[in-house]
Protein backbone atom coordinates (compact mmCIF):
# COMPACT_ATOMS: atom_id res chain seq x y z
CA UNK A 1 0.00 0.00 0.00
CA UNK A 2 1.62 3.64 -0.94
CA UNK A 3 2.22 5.56 2.39
CA UNK A 4 1.09 8.39 1.48
CA UNK A 5 -2.59 7.48 1.23
CA UNK A 6 -3.43 7.96 4.34
CA UNK A 7 -1.58 11.15 4.83
CA UNK A 8 -4.01 13.92 4.79
CA UNK A 9 -3.64 17.21 1.58
CA UNK A 10 -0.47 18.92 2.54
CA UNK A 11 -0.82 22.19 3.28
CA UNK A 12 0.58 24.71 0.54
CA UNK A 13 -0.62 28.00 2.55
CA UNK A 14 1.93 30.14 3.80
CA UNK A 15 2.13 33.70 5.78
CA UNK A 16 4.77 35.83 3.63
CA UNK A 17 5.01 38.55 6.65
CA UNK A 18 1.71 39.49 7.43
CA UNK A 19 0.35 38.50 3.93
CA UNK A 20 -1.45 35.02 3.73
CA UNK A 21 -1.62 33.03 0.91
CA UNK A 22 -3.66 30.02 0.26
CA UNK A 23 -0.27 28.61 -1.91
CA UNK A 24 3.38 29.73 -1.99
CA UNK A 25 3.21 30.73 -5.79
CA UNK A 26 2.63 34.48 -6.13
CA UNK A 27 3.30 35.74 -10.26
CA UNK A 28 5.74 38.48 -9.93
CA UNK A 29 5.01 42.41 -10.95
CA UNK A 30 5.50 43.71 -14.16
CA UNK A 31 4.50 40.13 -15.96
CA UNK A 32 0.96 40.00 -14.93
CA UNK A 33 -0.26 43.07 -15.91
CA UNK A 34 -3.20 43.61 -13.58
CA UNK A 35 -4.05 40.13 -13.74
CA UNK A 36 -7.18 40.33 -16.26
CA UNK A 37 -4.90 40.42 -19.06
CA UNK A 38 -4.43 36.04 -18.07
CA UNK A 39 -8.32 35.43 -17.33
CA UNK A 40 -8.33 33.58 -20.16
CA UNK A 41 -5.91 31.13 -19.25
CA UNK A 42 -7.05 30.22 -15.96
CA UNK A 43 -8.82 31.09 -12.54
CA UNK A 44 -6.70 34.06 -11.54
CA UNK A 45 -8.10 34.02 -7.79
CA UNK A 46 -6.67 30.27 -7.34
CA UNK A 47 -2.76 32.02 -7.65
CA UNK A 48 -0.92 32.60 -4.26
CA UNK A 49 -0.97 36.43 -4.99
CA UNK A 50 -0.75 38.28 -8.10
CA UNK A 51 1.47 41.54 -7.64
CA UNK A 52 0.38 43.73 -10.32
CA UNK A 53 2.34 45.92 -12.28
CA UNK A 54 4.91 48.86 -10.65
CA UNK A 55 2.93 51.75 -10.01
CA UNK A 56 4.15 55.51 -9.69
CA UNK A 57 1.82 58.32 -8.37
CA UNK A 58 1.37 60.06 -11.87
CA UNK A 59 1.43 58.39 -14.98
CA UNK A 60 4.30 57.40 -17.15
CA UNK A 61 4.87 56.36 -20.26
CA UNK A 62 7.97 54.44 -19.91
CA UNK A 63 10.85 53.71 -22.63
CA UNK A 64 11.01 53.80 -26.29
CA UNK A 65 11.08 50.63 -28.29
CA UNK A 66 12.39 48.20 -28.61
CA UNK A 67 12.14 47.23 -25.04
CA UNK A 68 12.73 43.53 -24.83
CA UNK A 69 15.23 41.49 -26.65
CA UNK A 70 15.61 37.19 -26.17
CA UNK A 71 19.18 36.26 -24.13
CA UNK A 72 20.57 33.07 -23.66
CA UNK A 73 18.27 31.41 -21.43
CA UNK A 74 16.64 34.66 -20.66
CA UNK A 75 15.72 37.60 -21.54
CA UNK A 76 16.28 41.84 -21.16
CA UNK A 77 13.82 44.19 -20.11
CA UNK A 78 13.87 47.87 -20.30
CA UNK A 79 9.87 49.08 -20.00
CA UNK A 80 10.35 51.81 -17.54
CA UNK A 81 7.94 51.28 -15.44
CA UNK A 82 4.89 52.68 -17.89
CA UNK A 83 2.00 52.62 -15.90
CA UNK A 84 -1.30 55.06 -15.50
CA UNK A 85 -0.82 55.87 -12.39
CA UNK A 86 -1.79 55.06 -9.09
CA UNK A 87 -5.47 56.56 -9.64
CA UNK A 88 -6.24 54.03 -12.31
CA UNK A 89 -4.78 51.06 -10.64
CA UNK A 90 -7.22 52.23 -7.32
CA UNK A 91 -10.46 53.25 -9.31
CA UNK A 92 -10.30 50.98 -12.41
CA UNK A 93 -8.14 47.87 -11.55
CA UNK A 94 -8.23 47.20 -8.21
CA UNK A 95 -12.08 46.77 -7.63
CA UNK A 96 -12.00 44.19 -10.33
CA UNK A 97 -9.62 42.13 -8.75
CA UNK A 98 -11.30 42.53 -4.84
CA UNK A 99 -14.34 41.43 -6.47
CA UNK A 100 -13.02 38.31 -8.09
CA UNK A 101 -11.00 37.19 -4.73
CA UNK A 102 -7.66 37.73 -5.93
CA UNK A 103 -5.07 38.00 -3.31
CA UNK A 104 -3.30 41.50 -4.27
CA UNK A 105 -0.16 43.04 -3.53
CA UNK A 106 0.57 46.50 -4.58
CA UNK A 107 3.86 47.17 -6.32
CA UNK A 108 5.19 50.92 -5.99
CA UNK A 109 8.04 53.22 -7.10
CA UNK A 110 8.84 56.51 -7.23
CA UNK A 111 11.85 58.85 -7.89
CA UNK A 112 12.20 60.28 -4.29
CA UNK A 113 10.89 59.03 -0.55
CA UNK A 114 8.48 61.57 -0.69
CA UNK A 115 6.80 60.04 -3.48
CA UNK A 116 6.99 56.49 -2.19
CA UNK A 117 5.41 57.89 0.88
CA UNK A 118 2.89 59.75 -0.93
CA UNK A 119 1.67 56.99 -3.09
CA UNK A 120 1.35 54.36 -0.40
CA UNK A 121 -0.96 57.21 1.78
CA UNK A 122 -3.17 56.59 -1.37
CA UNK A 123 -3.87 53.45 -0.98
CA UNK A 124 -5.77 54.68 2.47
CA UNK A 125 -9.30 53.66 2.41
CA UNK A 126 -8.96 50.93 -0.79
CA UNK A 127 -9.64 47.38 0.67
CA UNK A 128 -8.33 44.66 -0.86
CA UNK A 129 -4.61 44.76 -0.88
CA UNK A 130 -3.20 42.22 0.84
CA UNK A 131 0.51 44.00 1.10
CA UNK A 132 2.97 46.09 -0.56
CA UNK A 133 5.92 45.09 -2.64
CA UNK A 134 8.21 48.07 -2.78
CA UNK A 135 9.86 48.51 -6.16
CA UNK A 136 13.58 49.91 -4.89
CA UNK A 137 15.07 47.95 -7.54
CA UNK A 138 14.13 48.91 -10.85
CA UNK A 139 17.59 48.83 -13.22
CA UNK A 140 15.53 51.07 -16.21
CA UNK A 141 14.47 54.43 -14.92
CA UNK A 142 16.48 57.37 -14.94
CA UNK A 143 15.41 58.39 -11.25
CA UNK A 144 14.93 56.29 -8.20
CA UNK A 145 14.53 52.96 -9.36
CA UNK A 146 18.15 51.16 -8.71
CA UNK A 147 19.66 54.09 -6.86
CA UNK A 148 18.00 53.53 -3.77
CA UNK A 149 18.12 49.71 -3.85
CA UNK A 150 21.93 50.04 -4.30
CA UNK A 151 22.42 52.23 -0.84
CA UNK A 152 21.49 50.59 2.25
CA UNK A 153 20.82 54.15 4.37
CA UNK A 154 18.16 54.30 1.58
CA UNK A 155 17.05 51.45 1.64
CA UNK A 156 16.22 51.84 6.06
CA UNK A 157 14.95 55.19 5.08
CA UNK A 158 12.12 54.58 2.05
CA UNK A 159 10.82 51.55 4.03
CA UNK A 160 10.18 53.73 7.06
CA UNK A 161 8.47 56.14 4.94
CA UNK A 162 6.62 53.66 3.81
CA UNK A 163 5.83 52.01 6.86
CA UNK A 164 4.73 55.20 8.49
CA UNK A 165 1.91 55.20 6.22
CA UNK A 166 0.44 52.31 5.99
CA UNK A 167 -0.67 49.33 8.43
CA UNK A 168 -0.44 46.90 5.87
CA UNK A 169 2.95 44.07 5.19
CA UNK A 170 5.52 45.83 3.58
CA UNK A 171 8.58 44.03 1.36
CA UNK A 172 10.83 45.84 -0.50
CA UNK A 173 12.12 43.75 -3.46
CA UNK A 174 15.91 43.84 -3.50
CA UNK A 175 18.22 44.58 -6.10
CA UNK A 176 20.56 42.02 -6.97
CA UNK A 177 23.37 44.66 -8.06
CA UNK A 178 24.96 45.32 -5.37
CA UNK A 179 28.43 43.95 -3.73
CA UNK A 180 26.69 42.68 -0.63
CA UNK A 181 23.09 41.74 -0.52
CA UNK A 182 23.05 40.79 3.26
CA UNK A 183 23.74 44.54 4.06
CA UNK A 184 21.07 45.38 2.27
CA UNK A 185 18.51 43.03 3.92
CA UNK A 186 19.17 44.21 7.48
CA UNK A 187 18.82 47.68 6.25
CA UNK A 188 15.47 46.88 5.26
CA UNK A 189 14.59 44.95 7.89
CA UNK A 190 15.95 47.76 10.22
CA UNK A 191 13.35 50.38 7.96
CA UNK A 192 10.84 47.92 9.32
CA UNK A 193 10.31 45.66 6.17
CA UNK A 194 7.67 42.72 6.89
CA UNK A 195 9.28 40.54 4.36
CA UNK A 196 11.85 40.97 1.18
CA UNK A 197 10.96 39.88 -1.78
CA UNK A 198 14.65 39.16 -3.93
CA UNK A 199 15.30 39.37 -6.84
CA UNK A 200 15.12 41.86 -9.69
CA UNK A 201 16.42 41.84 -12.63
CA UNK A 202 20.89 41.67 -13.23
CA UNK A 203 21.92 44.71 -15.07
CA UNK A 204 22.91 43.58 -18.65
CA UNK A 205 23.08 44.47 -22.15
CA UNK A 206 22.79 43.11 -26.02
CA UNK A 207 24.62 44.62 -28.86
CA UNK A 208 23.42 44.69 -32.80
CA UNK A 209 26.68 44.03 -34.34
CA UNK A 210 24.79 44.75 -37.93
CA UNK A 211 24.11 48.16 -36.88
CA UNK A 212 26.88 48.84 -34.37
CA UNK A 213 24.91 49.52 -31.41
CA UNK A 214 23.08 48.76 -28.13
CA UNK A 215 19.75 46.84 -29.16
CA UNK A 216 17.60 48.25 -26.33
CA UNK A 217 16.79 51.77 -26.30
CA UNK A 218 17.44 52.03 -23.12
CA UNK A 219 21.11 50.68 -23.42
CA UNK A 220 20.82 49.16 -20.62
CA UNK A 221 18.04 46.49 -19.31
CA UNK A 222 17.42 43.71 -16.46
CA UNK A 223 18.22 40.12 -16.71
CA UNK A 224 15.16 37.46 -16.33
CA UNK A 225 14.24 34.33 -16.64
CA UNK A 226 16.59 30.50 -16.64
CA UNK A 227 19.73 32.03 -16.60
CA UNK A 228 19.74 34.26 -13.14
CA UNK A 229 18.36 31.39 -11.26
CA UNK A 230 21.76 30.47 -9.86
CA UNK A 231 22.20 33.76 -8.78
CA UNK A 232 18.82 34.60 -7.20
CA UNK A 233 19.19 31.19 -5.48
CA UNK A 234 22.57 32.44 -3.80
CA UNK A 235 21.30 35.78 -2.33
CA UNK A 236 18.01 34.07 -1.24
CA UNK A 237 20.38 31.68 0.88
CA UNK A 238 22.43 34.06 1.74
CA UNK A 239 20.09 36.38 3.12
CA UNK A 240 18.08 33.29 5.21
CA UNK A 241 21.26 32.23 6.25
CA UNK A 242 21.92 35.30 8.78
CA UNK A 243 18.32 36.51 9.07
CA UNK A 244 15.03 35.73 9.76
CA UNK A 245 12.69 37.13 7.72
CA UNK A 246 10.22 35.81 5.33
CA UNK A 247 11.41 35.76 1.54
CA UNK A 248 9.42 36.16 -1.46
CA UNK A 249 12.14 34.32 -3.86
CA UNK A 250 12.20 34.38 -7.82
CA UNK A 251 14.63 34.35 -10.71
CA UNK A 252 14.24 32.20 -13.34
CA UNK A 253 11.20 29.79 -12.01
CA UNK A 254 9.88 27.88 -14.52
CA UNK A 255 8.60 24.62 -12.79
CA UNK A 256 8.23 22.95 -9.73
CA UNK A 257 11.49 21.74 -8.79
CA UNK A 258 13.05 25.20 -9.37
CA UNK A 259 9.90 26.52 -6.47
CA UNK A 260 11.06 23.91 -4.63
CA UNK A 261 15.08 24.99 -4.60
CA UNK A 262 14.20 28.45 -4.08
CA UNK A 263 12.24 27.36 -0.78
CA UNK A 264 14.58 24.91 0.50
CA UNK A 265 17.05 27.88 0.37
CA UNK A 266 14.93 30.22 2.58
CA UNK A 267 12.09 31.68 0.47
CA UNK A 268 8.53 31.17 2.26
CA UNK A 269 7.41 31.79 -1.21
CA UNK A 270 8.39 31.68 -4.57
CA UNK A 271 7.42 34.06 -7.61
CA UNK A 272 7.07 33.12 -11.26
CA UNK A 273 7.87 36.01 -13.82
CA UNK A 274 9.34 35.70 -17.08
CA UNK A 275 7.78 31.93 -16.77
CA UNK A 276 4.19 33.21 -17.45
CA UNK A 277 5.74 34.32 -21.01
CA UNK A 278 6.37 30.56 -21.40
CA UNK A 279 2.92 29.35 -19.60
CA UNK A 280 0.28 31.40 -19.03
CA UNK A 281 -0.35 28.87 -16.31
CA UNK A 282 2.89 28.73 -15.16
CA UNK A 283 1.66 29.63 -11.66
CA UNK A 284 -1.05 26.96 -11.21
CA UNK A 285 0.72 24.05 -12.76
CA UNK A 286 3.47 25.43 -10.04
CA UNK A 287 1.16 24.86 -7.27
CA UNK A 288 0.48 21.40 -8.57
CA UNK A 289 3.95 20.54 -8.30
CA UNK A 290 4.45 21.37 -5.08
CA UNK A 291 1.52 19.59 -4.31
CA UNK A 292 2.32 16.39 -5.83
CA UNK A 293 6.32 16.81 -4.08
CA UNK A 294 5.06 17.11 -0.86
CA UNK A 295 2.69 14.23 -0.82
CA UNK A 296 5.44 11.71 -2.29
CA UNK A 297 7.66 13.12 0.49
CA UNK A 298 5.28 12.87 3.32
CA UNK A 299 5.84 16.92 3.81
CA UNK A 300 2.19 18.26 5.59
CA UNK A 301 3.30 21.94 5.92
CA UNK A 302 5.45 23.71 2.95
CA UNK A 303 6.50 25.61 6.29
CA UNK A 304 8.96 22.39 6.78
CA UNK A 305 10.68 22.81 3.69
CA UNK A 306 11.57 26.50 4.36
CA UNK A 307 15.29 26.71 4.46
CA UNK A 308 16.24 23.35 4.65
CA UNK A 309 18.97 23.11 2.51
CA UNK A 310 20.77 25.83 4.31
CA UNK A 311 24.47 24.51 5.47
CA UNK A 312 25.12 26.04 8.75
CA UNK B 1 -11.51 32.16 -25.77
CA UNK B 2 -7.81 32.55 -26.33
CA UNK B 3 -6.36 29.42 -24.94
CA UNK B 4 -3.50 26.98 -24.97
CA UNK B 5 -3.17 23.60 -27.52
CA UNK B 6 -1.01 21.18 -28.22
CA UNK B 7 -1.65 21.56 -31.69
CA UNK B 8 -0.46 18.11 -34.01
CA UNK B 9 2.06 19.03 -36.97
CA UNK B 10 0.36 17.59 -39.80
CA UNK B 11 2.54 18.82 -42.39
CA UNK B 12 5.60 20.96 -42.79
CA UNK B 13 7.70 21.34 -45.88
CA UNK B 14 9.52 24.44 -47.41
CA UNK B 15 8.37 26.39 -50.35
CA UNK B 16 11.13 28.58 -50.95
CA UNK B 17 14.24 29.41 -49.38
CA UNK B 18 13.86 29.88 -45.98
CA UNK B 19 9.94 29.96 -45.92
CA UNK B 20 8.00 27.19 -44.66
CA UNK B 21 4.10 26.45 -44.16
CA UNK B 22 3.25 24.40 -41.25
CA UNK B 23 -0.31 23.09 -41.01
CA UNK B 24 -1.24 22.30 -38.10
CA UNK B 25 -4.53 20.18 -36.57
CA UNK B 26 -5.92 22.50 -33.33
CA UNK B 27 -9.52 21.81 -33.41
CA UNK B 28 -9.95 24.09 -30.41
CA UNK B 29 -8.39 26.80 -31.47
CA UNK B 30 -8.54 26.70 -35.32
CA UNK B 31 -12.54 27.97 -35.21
CA UNK B 32 -11.69 30.94 -33.06
CA UNK B 33 -8.85 32.45 -35.26
CA UNK B 34 -9.72 35.77 -36.83
CA UNK B 35 -7.79 37.60 -40.45
CA UNK B 36 -4.55 39.30 -39.11
CA UNK B 37 -4.30 37.36 -35.59
CA UNK B 38 -1.45 35.47 -34.19
CA UNK B 39 -0.89 32.32 -32.47
CA UNK B 40 2.26 32.14 -30.01
CA UNK B 41 3.71 29.43 -30.33
CA UNK B 42 6.67 27.86 -28.55
CA UNK B 43 9.25 26.28 -30.09
CA UNK B 44 10.96 23.89 -28.01
CA UNK B 45 10.07 22.22 -24.68
CA UNK B 46 13.31 23.67 -22.92
CA UNK B 47 14.56 27.42 -21.92
CA UNK B 48 16.81 28.14 -24.66
CA UNK B 49 15.74 29.63 -26.72
CA UNK B 50 12.91 30.59 -23.73
CA UNK B 51 10.04 32.72 -25.62
CA UNK B 52 7.20 32.12 -27.46
CA UNK B 53 7.35 33.26 -31.37
CA UNK B 54 4.43 35.29 -32.33
CA UNK B 55 3.52 33.63 -36.18
CA UNK B 56 0.79 35.06 -38.43
CA UNK B 57 -1.95 33.10 -39.25
CA UNK B 58 -1.64 32.30 -42.81
CA UNK B 59 -5.22 30.56 -43.45
CA UNK B 60 -7.60 28.43 -41.47
CA UNK B 61 -9.99 25.57 -42.31
CA UNK B 62 -12.10 26.13 -39.15
CA UNK B 63 -14.29 22.99 -40.25
CA UNK B 64 -11.47 20.88 -40.46
CA UNK B 65 -9.61 22.27 -37.54
CA UNK B 66 -6.46 23.12 -39.96
CA UNK B 67 -4.22 26.27 -39.76
CA UNK B 68 -1.64 27.12 -41.39
CA UNK B 69 1.39 29.22 -40.47
CA UNK B 70 3.92 30.73 -43.55
CA UNK B 71 7.00 31.61 -41.42
CA UNK B 72 10.42 32.50 -42.21
CA UNK B 73 13.49 30.83 -40.82
CA UNK B 74 15.43 33.81 -39.22
CA UNK B 75 16.88 32.71 -36.00
CA UNK B 76 17.20 29.70 -33.51
CA UNK B 77 13.58 29.27 -32.47
CA UNK B 78 12.10 29.52 -36.54
CA UNK B 79 15.04 27.54 -36.70
CA UNK B 80 13.62 24.56 -34.59
CA UNK B 81 10.20 25.23 -35.76
CA UNK B 82 11.80 23.98 -39.56
CA UNK B 83 12.64 20.83 -38.00
CA UNK B 84 9.31 19.95 -36.80
CA UNK B 85 7.38 16.94 -38.82
CA UNK B 86 4.54 15.72 -38.85
CA UNK B 87 2.81 13.87 -35.64
CA UNK B 88 5.06 16.14 -34.03
CA UNK B 89 3.15 17.92 -30.65
CA UNK B 90 3.35 21.56 -30.98
CA UNK B 91 2.39 24.12 -28.06
CA UNK B 92 0.60 26.97 -29.32
CA UNK B 93 -1.45 29.34 -27.71
CA UNK B 94 -3.51 31.59 -29.21
CA UNK B 95 -5.23 33.36 -31.34
CA UNK B 96 -3.84 36.60 -30.12
CA UNK B 97 -4.70 40.33 -31.08
CA UNK B 98 -6.95 42.49 -32.97
CA UNK B 99 -7.04 41.16 -36.47
CA UNK B 100 -8.48 43.16 -39.45
CA UNK B 101 -11.85 44.62 -39.85
CA UNK B 102 -13.21 42.78 -42.43
CA UNK B 103 -15.07 43.94 -45.07
CA UNK B 104 -18.52 44.18 -45.75
CA UNK B 105 -20.35 41.96 -48.36
CA UNK B 106 -19.58 42.83 -52.10
CA UNK B 107 -16.69 45.26 -51.55
CA UNK B 108 -13.95 45.80 -53.94
CA UNK B 109 -10.19 45.68 -51.99
CA UNK B 110 -7.30 45.83 -52.72
CA UNK B 111 -4.09 44.05 -50.62
CA UNK B 112 -0.35 44.79 -50.41
CA UNK B 113 1.93 42.16 -49.26
CA UNK B 114 5.92 42.19 -49.31
CA UNK B 115 7.75 39.05 -48.63
CA UNK B 116 6.68 36.18 -45.80
CA UNK B 117 4.56 39.51 -44.77
CA UNK B 118 1.95 38.19 -47.10
CA UNK B 119 0.67 35.72 -44.63
CA UNK B 120 -1.94 37.05 -43.37
CA UNK B 121 -3.52 38.78 -46.06
CA UNK B 122 -4.41 34.55 -47.28
CA UNK B 123 -6.83 33.96 -44.80
CA UNK B 124 -8.27 37.75 -45.43
CA UNK B 125 -8.20 37.04 -48.50
CA UNK B 126 -10.43 33.70 -48.02
CA UNK B 127 -12.74 35.31 -45.10
CA UNK B 128 -13.51 38.23 -47.97
CA UNK B 129 -14.00 35.98 -50.49
CA UNK B 130 -16.41 34.22 -48.40
CA UNK B 131 -18.27 37.79 -48.70
CA UNK B 132 -18.55 38.18 -52.19
CA UNK B 133 -15.72 40.67 -52.12
CA UNK B 134 -13.63 40.91 -55.20
CA UNK B 135 -10.43 40.90 -53.78
CA UNK B 136 -7.15 41.92 -55.72
CA UNK B 137 -3.13 41.48 -54.07
CA UNK B 138 -0.34 43.09 -55.07
CA UNK B 139 2.81 40.96 -53.93
CA UNK B 140 6.51 41.65 -53.68
CA UNK B 141 8.92 39.92 -53.21
CA UNK B 142 12.80 38.55 -53.78
CA UNK B 143 12.19 36.05 -56.50
CA UNK B 144 9.64 33.84 -58.05
CA UNK B 145 10.05 30.95 -55.45
CA UNK B 146 8.85 32.90 -52.98
CA UNK B 147 6.12 34.58 -55.19
CA UNK B 148 4.69 30.93 -55.54
CA UNK B 149 2.71 31.54 -52.44
CA UNK B 150 0.28 32.93 -54.63
CA UNK B 151 -0.80 30.20 -55.52
CA UNK B 152 -2.77 29.73 -53.08
CA UNK B 153 -4.32 33.37 -53.42
CA UNK B 154 -5.08 31.81 -56.75
CA UNK B 155 -7.28 29.31 -56.22
CA UNK B 156 -9.35 31.21 -54.03
CA UNK B 157 -9.99 33.12 -56.56
CA UNK B 158 -7.90 36.87 -55.80
CA UNK B 159 -6.86 39.07 -58.68
CA UNK B 160 -3.19 38.84 -58.37
CA UNK B 161 -0.12 40.87 -59.81
CA UNK B 162 3.09 40.24 -58.50
CA UNK B 163 6.73 42.21 -58.59
CA UNK B 164 9.90 40.46 -57.98
CA UNK B 165 13.65 42.01 -57.03
CA UNK B 166 15.37 39.85 -59.21
CA UNK B 167 12.80 39.71 -62.27
CA UNK B 168 12.36 36.10 -62.19
CA UNK B 169 8.70 36.14 -61.68
CA UNK B 170 6.05 39.65 -62.63
CA UNK B 171 7.47 42.91 -62.66
CA UNK B 172 10.78 44.01 -61.97
CA UNK B 173 11.14 46.25 -59.06
CA UNK B 174 9.29 47.16 -56.12
CA UNK B 175 5.58 46.00 -55.33
CA UNK B 176 4.76 49.32 -54.58
CA UNK B 177 5.83 50.76 -57.95
CA UNK B 178 2.40 48.75 -59.17
CA UNK B 179 0.17 50.94 -57.20
CA UNK B 180 0.84 53.47 -59.63
CA UNK B 181 -1.78 51.21 -62.30
CA UNK B 182 -4.32 51.61 -59.30
CA UNK B 183 -7.01 54.47 -58.79
CA UNK B 184 -8.03 54.56 -55.18
CA UNK B 185 -11.89 55.41 -55.90
CA UNK B 186 -11.48 51.70 -57.24
CA UNK B 187 -11.58 50.31 -53.61
CA UNK B 188 -13.12 50.79 -50.41
CA UNK B 189 -10.33 49.05 -48.27
CA UNK B 190 -6.85 48.56 -48.57
CA UNK B 191 -4.35 46.19 -46.30
CA UNK B 192 -1.10 45.51 -46.12
CA UNK B 193 1.54 43.98 -44.60
CA UNK B 194 5.09 43.51 -45.06
CA UNK B 195 8.33 45.37 -44.43
CA UNK B 196 8.42 48.87 -42.63
CA UNK B 197 9.53 50.91 -45.56
CA UNK B 198 6.91 48.83 -48.01
CA UNK B 199 3.75 49.68 -45.43
CA UNK B 200 5.13 53.44 -45.56
CA UNK B 201 4.63 53.95 -48.99
CA UNK B 202 1.46 51.88 -49.34
CA UNK B 203 0.47 54.35 -46.19
CA UNK B 204 1.06 56.83 -48.07
CA UNK B 205 -0.59 56.20 -51.43
CA UNK B 206 -3.77 55.16 -49.23
CA UNK B 207 -3.70 59.01 -47.43
CA UNK B 208 -3.58 60.61 -50.41
CA UNK B 209 -6.00 58.39 -51.99
CA UNK B 210 -8.34 59.16 -49.42
CA UNK B 211 -8.67 55.39 -49.05
CA UNK B 212 -9.56 53.52 -45.36
CA UNK B 213 -6.47 50.69 -45.12
CA UNK B 214 -4.95 48.94 -42.02
CA UNK B 215 -1.67 47.36 -41.95
CA UNK B 216 0.12 45.12 -39.52
CA UNK B 217 3.04 45.57 -37.50
CA UNK B 218 5.58 43.64 -35.77
CA UNK B 219 7.17 44.01 -32.54
CA UNK B 220 9.56 41.67 -30.62
CA UNK B 221 6.68 40.46 -28.17
CA UNK B 222 7.39 38.79 -24.69
CA UNK B 223 3.57 37.81 -23.02
CA UNK B 224 1.51 38.48 -26.32
CA UNK B 225 -1.12 39.38 -23.98
CA UNK B 226 -0.80 42.76 -23.19
CA UNK B 227 0.54 42.05 -20.02
CA UNK B 228 4.94 42.71 -20.00
CA UNK B 229 4.21 45.78 -22.37
CA UNK B 230 7.57 45.12 -24.41
CA UNK B 231 5.80 45.22 -27.95
CA UNK B 232 5.72 48.88 -27.62
CA UNK B 233 5.02 51.14 -30.22
CA UNK B 234 4.83 55.17 -31.08
CA UNK B 235 2.19 55.18 -33.35
CA UNK B 236 2.59 58.47 -34.52
CA UNK B 237 4.45 61.58 -33.43
CA UNK B 238 0.62 63.18 -31.75
CA UNK B 239 -0.11 60.07 -29.32
CA UNK B 240 1.67 60.62 -25.98
CA UNK B 241 2.20 56.97 -25.32
CA UNK B 242 3.00 53.57 -27.19
CA UNK B 243 0.19 51.47 -28.06
CA UNK B 244 0.68 47.38 -27.36
CA UNK B 245 1.62 45.45 -30.91
CA UNK B 246 0.76 42.41 -29.16
CA UNK B 247 -2.83 43.83 -27.82
CA UNK B 248 -3.69 46.99 -29.23
CA UNK B 249 -2.71 45.42 -32.79
CA UNK B 250 -0.88 43.90 -34.75
CA UNK B 251 -3.35 45.77 -36.97
CA UNK B 252 -3.69 49.58 -36.37
CA UNK B 253 -5.43 51.61 -38.79
CA UNK B 254 -3.00 53.08 -41.57
CA UNK B 255 -4.68 56.43 -41.14
CA UNK B 256 -3.29 56.27 -37.03
CA UNK B 257 0.15 55.20 -37.50
CA UNK B 258 3.06 57.23 -38.84
CA UNK B 259 5.91 54.13 -39.73
CA UNK B 260 9.23 54.96 -38.43
CA UNK B 261 12.51 53.65 -39.93
CA UNK B 262 11.85 50.78 -37.15
CA UNK B 263 8.43 49.83 -37.24
CA UNK B 264 7.01 47.15 -39.21
CA UNK B 265 8.00 43.44 -40.17
CA UNK B 266 11.69 42.40 -38.91
CA UNK B 267 11.97 38.41 -38.90
CA UNK B 268 15.76 38.44 -38.49
CA UNK B 269 15.37 38.60 -34.87
CA UNK B 270 13.58 35.00 -34.46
Amino acid sequence: MNKTEHLPSPDLSTDLGGIKMNNPVAVASGTFGYGREYEDYMDIAAIGAVIVKGTTLEPRVGNPPPRIIETPAGMLNAIGLENPGIDIFLNEHLPYLRDKGVTVIANLAGNSIEDYAAVTAKLKGHPGIAGIELNISCPNVKKGGLQFGTDPLMVKKVVEAVKNETFLPVMPKLSPNVTNIVEIAIAAREGGADALSMINTLMGMAIDIDHRRPVLANVFGGLSGPAIKPVALRMIYQVYREMDIPILGGGGVMNARDAIEFIMAGAAAVSIGTGNFVNPRAALDITQGIREYMTEHGVQRISELVGVAIQR
Amino acid sequence: MPGLEMGRVLDNRQVACDWYVMDVSAPVTAPQCLPGQFLHIRPINTYDPLLRRPLSIYDVLSDRGIISLLYRVAGRGTGLLARAAADDCIDIMGPLGRGFTLPSANENIIMVGGGVGVAPLTYLARVSLERRCRVKLLMGAADAAQLAVTQRFEKLGVEIKTASLDGSMGYHGMVTDLLGEEGGSDYSRIYTCGPAPMMAVVSDWAKRQGLWGELSLEEHMACGVGACLGCACQLNAFQPGYAKVCKDGPVFSIQAVELGPDQGREEERH
